[in-house]
Formats: structure tokens, C-alpha cells, sequence
């Protein structure tokens, strides 16, 4: 295999019946997994579907999974992820495929909802804003977790999903747990009951793949760890 | 093989300390029934128990009894690992933790090797 393409190995189809397809792509310097894709689709196959938008690792829909890894392609250098001058890309696990690398997002989108993964403001225009303590330790727990780009790697990544459908995963779970440590949010009662239930918090084994794969760098573990200890103690509070 | 399905997304370490305590705490159920067993012959058949006591001076079974050291240690320290995981102030270093549960684990298996040679 010499240095001047890649031989890339793309799982096509919807799921089910993804069929691999091999690919000889010129390679270049600076080359994203998202421009070889891009390439594919450009000069080879114009019927590829993928998914993407900003290619600056802003938008979160561009993830794909790399050699058995769920990543964020626009900002993964094919260097990086090349082995013996092949790579294999395939659609972000634990979703629904919709065509080829595109998956149906609306499940983990479901689950951001149903974790109260919203705004709750009790607050009118007319009222003034809350205080934000920017040195307090809730919101420096929230801060920690805010650049969440929604781009479902720490989902793919996550076994228990994989084994749970009902589980809200990882993302979601890290959203209110921010909304939990915001001063700004008055859903405390809504969030813990929704991330106590079946598909809830304490259904994580803290495999850490999450926290592992994050593209951002974020913690989803002890987010999660953490709604595990206020969701017990909301527990203890109300006397069981 | 469907990329999308490969191990390669769990070969980090925090992943096979949970596989680690999954699996320690399996072979440890399988092993418990057997322990109770053996012990109850000291009820049953006196006879019995004697021979396989003198059997367990074998190399074999001190071999098997150092894994089974090491699968005690390994699950009680890293259940413990989860237990402060889950409840006491986060510790970013979860890596270092479970690598040290499995360290400790394995130093007390060693220990037990050196005493039973």
C-alpha cells in the first residue's frame, strides 16, 4: 500500500444489511476523515449519505465510527486513525441508519428531552436575570459541561445503551446535570424525578467510555455520578 | 467485521476494570456454591473432607487458590472503587484508582503465593 491513497472500507446500507465498500482515495496533507469521505462522495459515489455542517467540530454532526471508534470526522486527521493505509467507517452505533453513514438521531434527541434536558424558567422579561456566581462549585460543576455539541459519540460509545434502549445515556444525563448546578434553572424537582427513573441515571456501570470518547473532552461519567449521589440524597430527604 | 461493531471502542482501562469486576464477581458466585459444598462435608462426611483437605496441599489447588485471592481482592477493591466513585466527592484520577484496586489486588495475591510456597 503505498502513501499516496487510502484504502477506505465504508458500511453502506441501511442497518441490517450494511454491505462494506472499498475505496481508493488519493491522500493529502492536512486530510480529515470527513474530507475523505467528502472525496468519496465527490468523485467516486455522488449516492454516499453522510452527515455534516460546520466541519470546525461546532455543530456535532458530522460523527462517525472510525476503526471500531465513535469520533467526530471533521476534526479527526485520517493519520491519525490509518492502519496499514486502510480505514473502516461505518454509521454512529446505537442508532437507527437511516442510508448508509447517516443515522436517525431523534431517539438521542428524545432521551435529551425526557432527561428535562430543557429550560426551566419560572422568570418573566420583566423580572430581573438570576445571579450567577461564576466561582461558586455548582457552577463550576455546570460549566464544566455546557460545550456538549450534541454529537452522540459518547452514545455510540456507551455499552449500556448498547444493552438498554431505555437508558438516556450519557449526553442527556450530562445536560441536567449542568441544568441541575445552574442558577438560572428552577427544575430541580422535574430533573432529578426524570433521571431516578427506569431508564435513569443509576443505570450507568461507569464503564467511562463516555468520558473516554468525548471529542470535547468533557466528563460525562461524573455528571452522571454526580446525579447519582443528589437523586440518592433527594431520596434520603424524603424519607424513602 | 462491521466497524461499527468492533471492540476497539472499549479497550480503555476504565472499561476493563468494569469487565475485570463482572468477571470476578461471576467466577467467584461459581466458586461459592463449591466452597459451601466442601464445607458442609465437615457435617456430612468427615471422611471426605479430610481427603480433599489433604488434596488442597497439592500444587494445583494453591495454584487455584491464588486466583481465587486474587478474584476476592480484585472484586472487593473494585467495588469499592464504584461505592467511592458513586458516592464520595469526584476524584478526576478514576484511571489511577482503578489501576491502583487492581495493583493492591494483585500485591495480595502474590502475598498469598509467597506465604503457600
Amino acid at each position: 500500500m503505498s502513501d499516496a491513497s487510502h484504502r477506505v472500507t465504508i458500511e453502506r446500507g441501511p442497518d441490517g444489511d450494511a454491505v462494506p465498500q472499498v475505496f481508493e482515495v488519493p491522500a493529502q496533507d492536512n486530510q480529515t476523515v470527513l474530507d475523505v469521505v467528502s472525496w468519496i462522495q465527490q468523485h467516486v459515489d455522488p449516492t454516499l449519505s453522510y452527515r455534516f455542517a460546520c466541519r470546525v467540530g461546532m455543530c456535532g454532526s458530522c460523527a462517525m465510527m472510525v476503526n471500531g471508534v465513535p469520533r467526530w470526522t471533521c476534526r479527526t486527521h485520517i493519520s491519525k486513525v490509518v492502519k496499514g493505509g486502510s480505514v473502516a467507517i461505518g454509521p454512529l452505533r446505537n442508532l437507527p441508519v437511516i442510508k448508509d453513514l447517516v443515522v436517525d438521531m431523534d431517539p438521542f434527541f428524545d432521551k435529551w428531552v425526557a432527561a428535562e434536558g430543557v429550560h426551566h424558567g419560572t422568570r418573566t422579561r420583566d423580572d430581573p436575570i438570576a445571579p450567577v456566581d461564576a466561582g461558586s462549585a455548582a457552577r463550576v460543576a455546570a460549566d464544566a459541561g455546557i460545550e456538549c455539541i450534541n454529537c452522540s459519540v459518547c452514545y455510540a460509545a456507551c455499552d449500556t445503551v448498547a444493552g438498554n434502549d431505555a437508558y438516556l445515556g450519557p449526553a442527556p444525563l450530562l445536560r441536567a446535570w449542568t441544568l441541575l448546578n445552574d442558577a438560572k434553572d428552577e427544575g430541580r424537582a422535574a430533573i432529578l424525578e426524570a433521571v431516578s427513573g427506569s431508564g435513569g441515571c443509576h443505570n450507568c456501570h461507569a464503564m467511562g467510555s463516555c468520558t473516554a470518547y468525548c471529542p470535547n473532552a468533557l466528563d460525562p461519567m461524573s455528571a452522571i455520578a454526580g446525579l447519582k449521589r443528589e437523586t440518592a440524597r433527594a431520596f434520603f430527604r424524603k424519607g424513602g | 467485521m462491521r466497524a461499527a461493531r468492533g471492540i476497539t471502542s472499549r479497550a480503555h482501562p476504565l472499561w476493563v476494570a468494569y469487565v475485570l469486576h463482572r468477571l470476578s464477581g461471576l467466577a467467584l458466585a461459581l466458586f461459592l456454591p463449591v466452597h459451601f459444598y466442601i464445607l458442609s462435608l465437615a457435617l456430612t462426611d468427615p471422611a471426605r473432607l479430610d481427603g480433599f483437605l489433604s488434596l488442597s496441599l497439592g500444587g494445583a489447588v494453591k495454584a487455584a487458590e491464588v486466583g481465587l485471592v486474587f478474584l476476592l481482592a480484585v472484586h472487593m477493591f473494585g467495588g469499592l472503587r464504584l461505592m467511592a466513585l458513586e458516592w464520595l466527592p469526584w476524584q478526576p484520577a478514576q484511571k489511577t484508582v482503578a489501576a491502583a484496586a487492581t495493583a493492591v489486588s494483585f500485591a495480595i495475591a502474590v502475598l498469598f503465593l509467597l506465604r503457600a510456597v
